[in-house]
């Protein structure tokens, strides 16, 4: 008698035993990823966590691996304070500006654009990712600069009085852009921007086209239909996107570095003290701040409905 | 009394003019008030466009669309006395039930304890009381059907449209929904403007109806003249599967030089009737057995009442049908 079945090669084997048992390969296919999330990922985080819990011996400048939450309360020494409360001023601004600067954007990539336009508007987000982020700046600093392009093309069109106006804006204005908030406002909404526009982008996408023509068919107007309809649907992904510029900025420690009045913030704090001063549990302490910030922020979006379309 | 809709000569094509896409092609048509008016045709024929033309999500290339009268070419949308039920029922996924029913209330500006009172009422209406507070993710086919039927209710719309509201639902639900729907439309009095693609949904539940086909209106009528006089043979052949008779054949069979239908229900197995043929196939249809035949070239079916004793697949067989049954049409 011949066989009905062809005979089983190793590799047949193989596919077998997966089909028979689909969580095996499940397993196989995730444990490595696991594994860099859970020990490496995670553990490091536990580790900095770890730290802001122990201090630093002012005499000697050893650390202390003594549980306190003495580090923490120097965060409230008013210096350390004011870098907190200018970070997160700083990253609200930043994600304000990129939320109003991306939605017209995404809307229209998402609606209208299509085929080749798509491509462009792709291309024309990404872009910018490509090149280096200090070049970005740098060149955002000579744009900005008292002799930059900006500078220029205010006077070329008699128009000084406004860049002038911004600058004696008490608190963010400054000698010149380069060199205030307004100019780091800038410079930290174009380099976060895709961060904000793409997973927009992608909500907008999701929303069909008929929810958008019912809101008009049961009598809403544009604005009502864009209140009442996109804007809940389009949620999720501003509250993606803003956790991108809202963290990118907490975190960022280059560009108040380069461009603004070198007033100090979180990141810059951070890499000072774990590198010059030595004080790693102050460093870890404040890197530990914009992580509570976005726990803070989300679980306020949740509860205020941003999530109820998903 | 002016009519609910009325359609002169509207076309709305796509594309560029040189090679346009005739998705609706210079129909004419008078919907009246109150009345059940089914649009009916293949996929592609031009339903939902005529009826987004009506709700001004498309506006017409050419001719002129009135709504009670009144010519509605420059009114957006928003602004008709028109609601819809869409096909993919288009709920809002972030309100739940009872937020979705009260949507149009709420944007015209009606206080919530009002608009709350009215959507509780609609839902009353359509069976669905204890489901105000769920979210529509959280409800079957049906019962979203039903959401959006109340949705559109609520507003009190003069005219409603329905894309192929009942699509979705399976055999027996749909068979439910066309009961009730009709029995709404009925109560309410609001002329309801319904489109499909299924011949017994139209015919059954329709005052109306009008059989499209590329873009065009292949006729207009009740469904009984629709059933029983098919102007032509994509009418005959659409709606109920008629056999349609080349001229050649009609005429052998004792009728003029022209294109005729015969309803598959009509034949009987006679010895001495006039139509001869082959049997080529034999189907099992519950109610009864239908039995297709070849004759000169042409396939002929029946359908033959449980009882009957049936003729083998090869078997050379006669049939008859009463003489009014031949029905002759005026157009190819
Ligand atoms: N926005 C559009 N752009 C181009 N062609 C369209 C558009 N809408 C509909 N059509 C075409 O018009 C024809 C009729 O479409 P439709 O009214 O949706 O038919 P039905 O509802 O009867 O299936 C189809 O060939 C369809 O491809
Ligand atoms: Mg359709």
């Amino acid at each position: 008698m011949t066989a009905i079945l062809p005979a089983k090669s190793l590799a047949d084997r193989l596919t077998t035993l997966f089909w028979r048992k689909p969580n095996l390969l499940l397993a196989l296919l995730i444990t490595p990823p696991l594994l860099w999330l859970g020990v490496i990922y995670l553990g490091s985080l536990a580790a900095l966590l770890l730290q802001s819990f122990y201090s630093i011996d002012e005499f000697s400048g050893m650390v202390v691996r003594e549980f306190t939450l003495k580090t923490y309360g120097e965060l409230l020494r008013p210096q350390n304070y004011d870098i907190i409360l200018r970070t997160l001023l700083m990253s609200a601004a930043v994600t304000l500006g990129s939320a109003i600067l991306a939605f017209p954007i995404a809307y229209y990539a998402a609606r209208y654009a299509k085929g080749r336009w798509k491509a462009v508007f792709y291309l024309g987000i990404m872009l910018p990712l490509w090149s280096s982020y200090l070049v970005k700046v740098y060149a955002w600093k000579l744009i900005l600069a008292k002799e930059g392009i900006l500078t220029w093309a205010a006077t070329q069109t008699h128009t000084n009085f406004v860049l002038d106006a911004a600058l004696a804006l008490p608190g963010i204005g400054g000698n010149s852009l380069s060199t205030s908030y307004i100019g780091m406002f800038l410079v930290f909404t174009y380099v976060w921007l895709p961060y904000m526009i793409l997973p927009m982008q992608a909500a907008l996408e999701r929303v069909p086209t008929s929810m958008l023509e019912a809101s008009q068919d049961l009598g809403a107007t544009k604005a009502q239909t864009f209140r009442t309809v996109i804007l809940p649907l389009a949620m999720p992904g501003i509250i993606a996107g803003s956790i991108f510029t809202f963290s990118l900025t907490m975190g960022d420690y280059i560009i108040p570095q380069i461009v603004g009045n070198s007033a100090n913030f979180i990141g810059m704090a951070v890499y000072q003290l774990q590198g010059t001063a030595g004080n790693t549990p102050l460093a870890a302490a404040f890197a530990v701040i914009p992580i509570v910030i976005m726990l803070i922020y989300l679980s306020l979006a949740k509860r205020a409905g941003a999530f109820d379309a998903l | 009394m002016p009519a609910a809709v009325e359609f002169r000569s509207v076309s709305r094509h796509f594309g560029p003019t040189t090679a346009p896409i005739k998705a609706v092609d210079g129909v004419d048509l008078t919907i009246a008030e109150g009345a059940f008016f089914a649009m009916l045709g293949p996929s592609g024929s031009g339903k939902t466009t005529c009826l987004r033309l009506i709700s001004g999500f498309e506006s017409p290339t050419a001719g002129e669309i009135c709504i009670f009268g009144e010519n509605v070419s420059n009114t957006p949308p928003h602004l008709r006395n028109v609601n819809t039920v869409f096909q993919d029922y288009a709920l809002f996924p972030h309100m739940n039930v009872r937020d979705n029913v009260a949507y149009g209330l709420m944007v015209k500006g009606m206080a919530r304890a009002q608009r709350y009172a009215k959507a509780e009422e609609m839902l009353a209406l359509v069976h669905l009381d204890a489901y105000g507070s769920r979210k529509p993710g959280q409800l079957s086919g049906g019962q979203r059907q039903r959401v959006a039927l109340a949705r559109a209710l609520v507003n009190e719309p003069k005219v409603l449209l329905l894309d192929e509201p009942l699509g979705a639902l399976d055999l027996k639900l749909r068979e439910a929904m066309q009961d009730e729907l009709k029995s709404l439309q009925k109560r309410l009095g609001i002329t309801f403007v319904f489109v499909t693609h299924d011949q017994h949904e139209a015919l059954s539940m329709a005052d109306s109806l009008a059989v499209f086909n590329e873009g065009k209106i292949a006729q207009i009528g009740t469904p009984a003249e629709i059933y029983a006089q098919p102007k032509t043979r994509f009418v005959a052949d659409f709606v109920g599967s008629s056999n349609v008779l080349p001229p050649a054949l009609t005429q052998s069979l004792g009728g003029p030089a022209k294109w005729s239908s015969l309803r598959p229900e009509t034949l009987h197995l006679d010895p001495a009737g006039p139509l001869q043929g082959t049997v080529t196939s034999l189907r099992y249809l519950g109610s009864g057995h239908r039995i297709a035949i070849t004759t000169q070239g042409q396939d002929i079916a029946a359908i033959l009442p449980t009882g009957t004793e049936l003729p083998e697949p090869g078997q050379q067989i006669r049939l008859s049908f009463p003489a009014n049954a031949l029905h002759i049409m005026d157009q190819a």
